[in-house]
């Protein structure tokens, strides 16, 4: 019994990162899988949602630390908000510089950005505190139920040891249905907007943006709209991590193979698919936790293991790319109720 | 520093005329190019130790550090490296080129952590080193600088090979159709122009210039990590777009821009923000004239 309720813990753990990279995928699937803008800084926007919402949310700062401000001990819907409010203000300045020119050169832009954060991660330690991170970044509505979980404690002192087990850790449940609540909301606003003229836009875009602005479309308007849209959602996951880890540091962002992550997994999932994302997001985030088990039997030293499992998800998106472009779920090619039924009529 | 500013500027010069003879040929923006830059580091590396093993006299040449082996690894690992870019080419790239530019994009960002990791596999994280000799500089009488007879070797080496790009591009048949194919690719293969082959040449030439530049880099910096030439990827593609994408031309001038004002802006700013440098100039660039001072693609 105790061990199928610490595979229970696990799964809450597990998937509470997994619905956390959801929630990018969500947001790299506007801007590519939507509208086809490359963006390799996914692991920038998320830093910055990160630790604008710890230093809007955590305690100010101590005799320790080498940061001197933040530490508004403000609620947490302000620091999501804070956060994402500063991942637009981010991505409309990269925008404005990349997005009037060929799709490559915001790929580059976003790279140069992600890199330029991560500088200033690490070497500005009045705002970031540098090496040392963030620390006690406080998760919403932590006291209320810990409070529940020690009355619940002492009220049924005879209960089962697995039974205390499963609500010692009703902090982690409860923090997955906030998660997945947003992942839920975010699946149901993407879906409809796809489903709306301005989605409509975003997709004729992708496909010729000559065409649409010869229609008289602002195109530079639109895939503005787009990518700050997916770069709040992103600042949103950032936000969401840190409340949940409690610590940040530069080296939380796995820079590189964070950003590496999410374009497997969504093009793995099925690019300009909303269900793809979300898919995509647990079986990969599936498979990674899944090579971290196994690495524990192969006679490895921890950075080989790590490498890789790399070399693994990097065949892995090759391999989708030449057997399967669309992903497993492709993208629903009429996603107009009225071009369904104009089809099955004609 | 101006010194510094030339040196780092050959070795970016170098990945960015390889990177932007493939960008123009190839038509995408192949984000590998720096681990390319790596594996030709630690292919080098490899020869250089199998040379040692076959026992090949060591002896330095002149002043500098190193001698006959490390010359031969170098050709061997340009070779070697444009013979992993065709088979890499040949596995993935090919079969992608239909899907368009932006899926090769995708693709080579796989074959960057692919590579990458491969190398960290084998090697692990920390610095190897080609000799562990340490070479002070020394003064040239005449200009009154100090330089290191390594140094020296670098700026001469990446010059000759941008000059044997150069009269390959304009003399030979093959480098004016590699030419023709970057200014317009359908028009190349109308005029019977054997398109295979330019990609085949574009992939040798471009890899091999990348190989050239990681060594450059490892004998600069003396020592070589998995992720050397990554950390070259942005200052190469800001070159690439300083000088215009696909003008191997402007990417000579865009390298040498970036390189010097990397090492000038550590005069004004903080030495930590070194790498903020070219993007802060591709931003320019992007705002100022997109296409690159010489106008590419």
């Amino acid at each position: 019994m105790e061990s199928i309720i610490g595979v229970l813990n696990y799964g809450a753990f597990f998937a509470i990162t997994a619905g956390i990279y959801a929630i990018l995928c969500l947001g790299l699937n506007i801007q590519w899988g939507y509208t086809g803008l490359f963006n390799i800084g996914i692991a920038g926007f998320y830093a910055v949602g990160a630790y604008t919402s710890a230093l809007l949310c955590g305690p100010p700062p101590g005799p320790l630390d080498w940061r001197t401000v933040g530490g508004l001990g403000l609620p947490f819907p302000v620091g999501v908000l804070g956060a994402i409010l500063m991942c637009g203000i981010v991505a409309l300045f990269i925008g404005f510089i990349s997005l009037r020119l060929k799709e490559d050169y915001l790929a580059i832009a976003t790279i140069g950005i992600a890199e330029v954060i991560r500088l200033i991660l690490k070497n500005e330690s009045w705002l970031t505190n540098s090496v040392w991170g963030l620390k006690h970044i406080p998760p919403p509505l932590h006291s209320p139920i810990q409070r529940g979980i020690s009355g619940f404690l002492s009220a049924n002192p005879d209960a089962s040891v697995a039974v205390k087990a499963l609500i010692s850790k009703s902090y982690n449940w409860f923090y997955l249905g906030l998660v997945l609540g947003i992942v839920a909301i975010l699946y149901w606003v993407s879906e409809r907007s796809i489903r709306s003229p301005w989605g409509r836009v975003l997709r004729a875009i992708r496909e010729d943006e000559t065409v649409v602005s010869a229609a008289g479309k602002n195109v530079f308007r639109f895939k503005m709209q787009s990518f700050v849209l997916g770069s709040m959602i992103m600042g949103m996951a950032g936000s969401l991590y840190a409340h949940y880890a409690m610590f940040i540091d530069a080296n939380s962002f796995e820079p590189l193979y964070g950003t590496f992550l999410v374009w497997v997994m969504l093009i793995a999932g099925g690019s300009g698919n909303s269900k793809g994302a979300i898919l995509g997001a647990f079986i990969i985030w599936g498979i990674w936790a899944g090579t971290d088990f196994m690495s524990g039997y192969l006679a490895l030293s921890a950075i080989r293991v790590a490498s890789l499992r790399i070399i693994t998800i990097a065949i892995l998106l090759e391999l989708v790319l030449l057997l399967r472009p669309s992903g497993l779920l492709g993208e629903e090619k009429f996603v107009s109720k009225m071009m369904g039924k104009s089809k099955r009529g004609g | 520093m101006v010194i510094y500013g030339l040196i780092s500027g050959s070795i970016i010069t170098l990945g960015a005329v390889g990177l932007s003879l493939t960008y123009g040929i190839l038509n995408f923006a192949n984000f590998a190019h720096g681990d390319i830059m790596t594996l030709g580091a630690f292919l080098a590396l490899i020869c250089l130790t199998l040379m040692q093993a076959l026992r090949i006299p060591a002896t330095t040449f002149g002043a500098l550090s190193f001698g006959l082996p490390m010359v031969l690894a170098l050709m061997m690992a340009m070779v070697l490296t444009g013979g992993v870019a065709i088979l890499i080419d040949r596995i993935l790239y090919r079969r992608l080129r239909k899907s368009g530019r932006i899926v090769l994009l995708i693709a080579s960002v796989g074959v960057a952590f692919g590579l990458r990791n491969v190398i960290q596999f084998i090697w692990g994280p920390l610095p190897q080193y080609y000799s562990a000799e340490i070479q002070l500089a020394r003064k040239i009488p005449l200009l009154g600088i100090r330089i290191k007879p390594d140094q020296i070797f670098i700026i001469g080496l990446a010059a000759f090979l941008v000059g044997m790009l150069h009269l390959f591009l304009q003399k030979t048949k093959t480098g004016k159709a590699m030419r023709a194919a970057s200014d317009n690719i359908e028009l190349a293969r109308v005029s019977g122009i054997n398109i295979d082959r330019v990609i085949l040449y574009t992939w040798i030439i471009g890899a091999a210039l990348a190989a050239a530049a990681g060594i450059l880099g490892g004998l600069e910096n003396k020592f070589i990590t998995p992720n050397s030439g990554w950390e070259m990827l942005l200052p190469i593609f800001a070159a690439v777009i300083l000088g215009g994408i696909g003008s191997p031309y402007g990417a000579i001038a865009g390298g040498m821009i970036i390189g010097l004002s990397e090492e000038i802006s550590t005069a004004f700013i903080s030495t930590a923000y070194k790498p903020a440098v070219p993007f802060v100039i591709m931003v320019a660039v992007l705002l100022i004239k997109p296409r690159g001072l010489f106008g590419g693609k």
